[in-house]
Order: C-alpha cells, then sequence, then structure tokens
C-alpha cells in the first residue's frame, strides 16, 4: 500500500515507521506518573527499559480519542520467553487497560488492539519474561476525552449486536507459519464515566473482562481487560497452526455474560 | 450578514469554510429563511449567538413577517450554535426525534471545543433544544408555501432532517450535502450513500447544502460528495479484505476529490478511522 501524503504531517506519520523512530516522550510528568504506576502495578519489582525485546506502536495523534489503535510486539531473544505484556494508558483514570499473555512465550508475538485515551498521556507497554523480568517501552500520544466520549453510535443496533464475534482471517493459512488472525466483540464497553445527559445518571461500567483464544484446545492467547479497552474490542493476534483445526474463542463480561465461538481453520502445507 | 436570495423568498447565508475561530465566532456553515405570505421559517442557526442574532437582524431588514418556526437539520454547533437569538419571537423550534439525545449528548463536549476555539466562554444554557420533534415527516404552511420536513435514518448523523419548499423546487439538505468543505462521517457512510440515493429522487431544482455556495443544481450537488463516500467505503474495504489495520487504512485510503476539499487534512483520517469500525461489523 502506497502512503497517502496529500493530508500533512499526521497522517503521513501514521505509518508506524516514524512513530517507533519518535514518539516516545519522556517529560519530567510522564516521569513522575510512571512512577506512581509503577508502584501501583509493579510495587517491589524493578522495571527496566525494554530494548529490542518489546516494541510498541501508536499514533502520536489519535483521530478519535475512543479508539486509539495500538500495536504490541514481542521479540524473545534466546532463552528468554516473554509470558505478558501489560498495556498501561498512564494518565487514564483506570490506567491498567489489559494484560495479554501468551502461554508460548518463546515464539514472538504481535497484538493489534485499540484503546481509550482520556488525556494526552504516555501509553506503556511492560513485558515479563518467565524469568520474572519486566521490561518497558512507551508512546506518547495526543488524544482526549476517550473515557467519556458518547457511545455508541447507535444503541440499539449495539445491543442487538452484544456478544457476537467476528473472526477475520488471511486467505490462506500455511501449516507450521504464523498467520495474523482479527477477533472482534461487539461490546458497547461502558466505562462508567460516559454520562447520559437526557436521563442524568452515569451509565454503569460494563466491559468484557477476560478473553482467551484456544486452538486445538492449545492456549494462544488470554487477555485480561479493564474499562479502557474500546467498544467492539478487536484484537489482532498471531497463530501457529501445526495442522487444521479449530479456533475458539471465550470471553466473559462483567455482568457473567459468556460468549463463546469457534471456527474451523483449513491450513494448507507451507512452501 | 449577507444574504442570498436563491428562489423567491428563500434567503442563504454562505459560512466560511474554516474552523470555528475567535473571529468568526461559528460561521462555518450556511444558515438561512423561507418566507411565506403569513410566517417565517428559520433554517439552521449558525454556530454562535452572535451569528443567530445576525441572521435574525438580516431577517427583521426584510420581512416585518412573524418567526414562527426554527428548523434545525442536526445538531451540529455551527448549525444550532444561534437557535437562543430567536428566543424573543418564541417560535417551535422543530427538529429530527433523536435531536434532543444528540443535543444532551454533545453538550460539554461542545462547550469546551468552543471555548479552547474562540477564547471566550461558551453560553451556559446548552443550544435550545426542539419543542416539536418529527420521526417521520412533517409540513410547516407559512401561508402560501409549504415545506415538508424528513427526519432521515442514519446517514451525516442519527438525526439528520431536510426540508422541501415544494413551491420553490428547492431542498435545504442540511449536512447531508457537502460542497467545497470536506465532509464529515458522524453517522453512517453506507447509511448516508442511501440516503443520498433517496433524495436523488425528491422532485426539487436547487440544493441548499450544510456547507458549500447558497445553492445549486440538484442532484448533481452531491456528485462530489457521493464519489467521495463511495470511494471511501470501497478503499477501506479493500484494506479489510487484505487483512489491513486501522493505522494501515489511515496512512494509505486517499480522499477521493483530493485537497479540493477545504481542510480535508481534519476530517479525512477521523473519516477513514469511523468508516472502518463501520464497515468491521458489515
Amino acid at each position: 500500500m502506497r502512503p497517502w501524503h496529500g493530508i500533512g504531517l499526521a497522517a503521513a506519520c501514521a505509518g508506524m515507521i516514524c512513530l517507533a523512530a519518535g514518539g516516545a516522550v519522556a517529560g519530567p510528568a510522564e516521569e513522575t506518573r510512571w512512577q506512581v504506576l509503577q508502584d501501583l502495578y509493579f510495587a517491589g519489582r524493578t522495571v527496566e527499559e525494554a530494548g529490542p525485546v518489546v516494541s510498541l506502536e501508536a499514533p502520536t495523534r489519535a483521530h478519535d480519542a475512543a479508539l486509539v489503535p495500538i500495536r504490541v510486539a514481542t521479540a524473545p531473544a534466546p532463552g528468554v520467553a516473554v509470558t505478558a505484556v501489560h498495556l498501561i494508558v498512564d494518565n487514564n483514570p483506570v490506567p491498567l487497560a489489559m494484560v495479554l499473555r501468551f502461554p508460548d512465550g518463546t515464539r514472538p508475538h504481535a497484538v493489534d488492539t485499540r484503546l481509550r485515551v482520556d488525556a494526552y498521556t504516555n501509553i506503556t507497554a511492560v513485558a515479563e519474561t518467565a524469568d520474572g523480568r519486566l521490561l518497558k517501552t512507551a508512546r506518547f500520544v495526543k488524544a482526549a476525552g476517550g473515557c467519556s466520549a458518547p457511545s455508541p453510535k447507535n444503541a440499539q443496533l449495539a445491543a442487538l449486536r452484544l456478544g457476537k464475534m467476528k473472526l477475520n482471517l488471511p486467505e490462506t493459512v500455511s501449516t507450521g507459519k504464523p498467520a495474523t488472525a482479527q477477533l472482534l466483540i461487539s461490546h458497547p464497553n461502558y466505562t462508567g464515566f460516559q454520562y447520559d445527559q437526557l436521563n442524568h445518571y452515569y451509565i454503569p461500567a460494563h466491559y468484557v473482562k477476560t478473553i482467551g483464544v484456544r486452538y486445538n484446545g492449545e492456549p494462544v492467547l488470554d487477555v485480561e481487560a479493564d474499562i479502557s479497552m474500546s467498544e467492539d474490542p478487536s484484537l489482532h493476534f498471531t497463530i501457529v497452526p501445526e495442522k487444521e483445526g479449530t479456533l475458539e474463542v471465550v470471553a466473559e463480561d462483567t455482568k457473567g455474560r459468556i460468549f463463546k465461538e469457534s471456527w474451523p481453520i483449513r491450513t494448507t502445507p507451507g512452501s | 450578514m449577507p444574504v442570498t436570495e436563491v428562489a423567491p423568498g428563500v434567503f442563504v447565508h454562505a459560512g466560511a469554510h474554516a474552523e470555528t475561530d475567535a473571529a468568526n465566532d461559528g460561521d462555518i456553515a450556511n444558515c438561512g429563511f423561507v418566507v411565506g405570505t403569513d410566517a417565517v421559517a428559520v433554517i439552521d442557526t449558525g454556530g454562535s449567538p452572535s451569528v443567530g442574532r445576525r441572521l435574525r437582524e438580516a431577517i427583521l431588514a426584510r420581512t416585518g413577517r412573524p418567526i414562527l418556526y426554527v428548523v434545525n437539520t442536526h445538531a451540529h454547533p455551527d448549525h444550532v450554535g444561534g437557535n437562543e437569538a430567536f428566543l424573543p419571537d418564541g417560535p417551535a423550534f422543530v427538529g429530527h426525534a433523536n435531536l434532543p439525545a444528540a443535543l444532551a449528548a454533545r453538550r460539554d463536549h461542545d462547550r469546551r471545543a468552543y471555548e479552547e476555539a474562540t477564547g471566550r466562554p461558551a453560553a451556559d444554557r446548552s443550544p435550545v433544544a426542539p419543542t416539536v420533534t418529527v420521526s417521520d415527516r412533517m409540513d410547516i404552511d407559512l401561508g402560501g408555501r409549504v415545506l415538508e420536513l424528513v427526519a432521515h435514518p442514519v446517514a451525516h448523523t442519527d438525526h439528520d432532517l431536510t426540508v422541501l419548499d415544494h413551491g420553490a423546487a428547492t431542498l435545504w439538505t442540511g449536512d447531508l450535502v457537502f460542497q467545497e468543505r470536506a465532509p464529515a462521517v458522524d453517522g453512517s457512510a453506507l447509511g448516508w450513500i442511501a440516503v443520498l440515493d433517496t433524495l436523488a429522487r425528491v422532485p426539487a431544482q436547487l440544493a441548499i447544502p450544510g456547507h458549500g455556495p447558497p445553492a445549486s443544481p440538484w442532484p448533481d450537488a452531491a456528485a462530489d460528495l457521493r464519489r467521495y463516500l463511495k470511494g471511501l467505503v470501497a478503499d477501506v474495504r479493500a484494506v479489510q479484505k487484505a487483512g489491513g489495520t486501522i493505522q494501515q487504512a489511515v496512512a494509505t485510503v486517499p480522499p477521493t476529490g483530493g485537497t479540493a476539499w477545504r481542510l480535508i487534512e481534519n476530517y479525512h483520517p477521523r473519516n477513514v478511522t469511523a468508516v472502518f469500525a463501520e464497515l468491521e461489523w458489515e
């Protein structure tokens, strides 16, 4: 795909390369905030700068604060499995957006998802290795109001669709090769900060809190999420199917509703 | 304020193709009025009380007939911000059945945006909400001139209302038609295309767009917008079919019509993002 350069720096830079090069900001305010969050989430532990083991991509300026696309990728070094990534939106009212757990941490993973951003903030990814190290990297994102943004655009349709899932796969999936799948779950993911101006109350928080992905019964990805995950949660993730089989997703929301769906995956012999 | 009489008794003020700032005070959308033998109907009121007051002065300078109706085509602040200027006339404020909810939902956001853009405090109260709502259609008789108001399904927003002046064969589209200024998708691109199909069959010779010249021939006035929306849908679908992400769509999907759209850089990336989320659930 050819970048379209007609709309200035922000859009031309939305391709990830320039973000990875220059999105991080470590101003004093961001440092102070991070110290608070480190004590909150990783008390008593050391958090090192990540280096190449985990990378994070995020737009420098978001086009929709309730739908900020981010991508996190792990690159485990030999002998160092990366078993989890904590995604934190530092200045959100509930900063910990989600924890991604990779049962097979020895292979690289890449996950795309979308977050709500309530105020200009660092988004921080903290990877956890099998031997207990914590490795962080951050990107500064300009966006505001994502947690209180009125939603969804069509409430009746959203209620009808709640819990419905979609899986998008590439046209061919090769045996033993990584393939990127996209999972979509229809859910309003109410944050608890959205005010119903007509009826004068805060809509109670109601969001997807866990998502488990299995392939032929083997865990691929487990997600624990909080209110910063966008409406209609979307996850791109990789699977490495050794043979054809069934991809199964089980999700649960904060009202205890369980959503289950499975899809057959056909694989073609890899070249 | 300058107004153009685009058809007998039909007056339009064309707003600037700019974002709201201290100098224009929200005079960035089209607004106007229709004069019958008995009464006047105002259609949209500009982006602030000061624009509404100047529109009201323009009306009083041309007719002594009473202002009995203020119609809002949708809730965006550049179209409803001048409503309060007409309170002294005691008109019926008329809008789509979903307009009250949209005004309420946007209130805090729009007040903050106005204050940031102009450096002036926003009025304490919300834009005046409708006293009469339309869930399907409704006629307004101004004396020798009947306006047909139609409430549309989700398109530019989920509360778009058009006004058809049968006698003058003139259609007030609100923001269902953008000309020259970049469109903003705040509802559904697919729904918007469908509503444009419906409107193409309306018996009007002239359209008064929400943004653009005071009036232009109908249905050609919607041609650029239709191309833009169809291009957006097709291009975003292609990115999705190739397994692409929102970021990739924002970086690669060009606006059909390009920089001929004024302010396109402010709206196109946002439109791509919104349409991407919309089309994922087709």
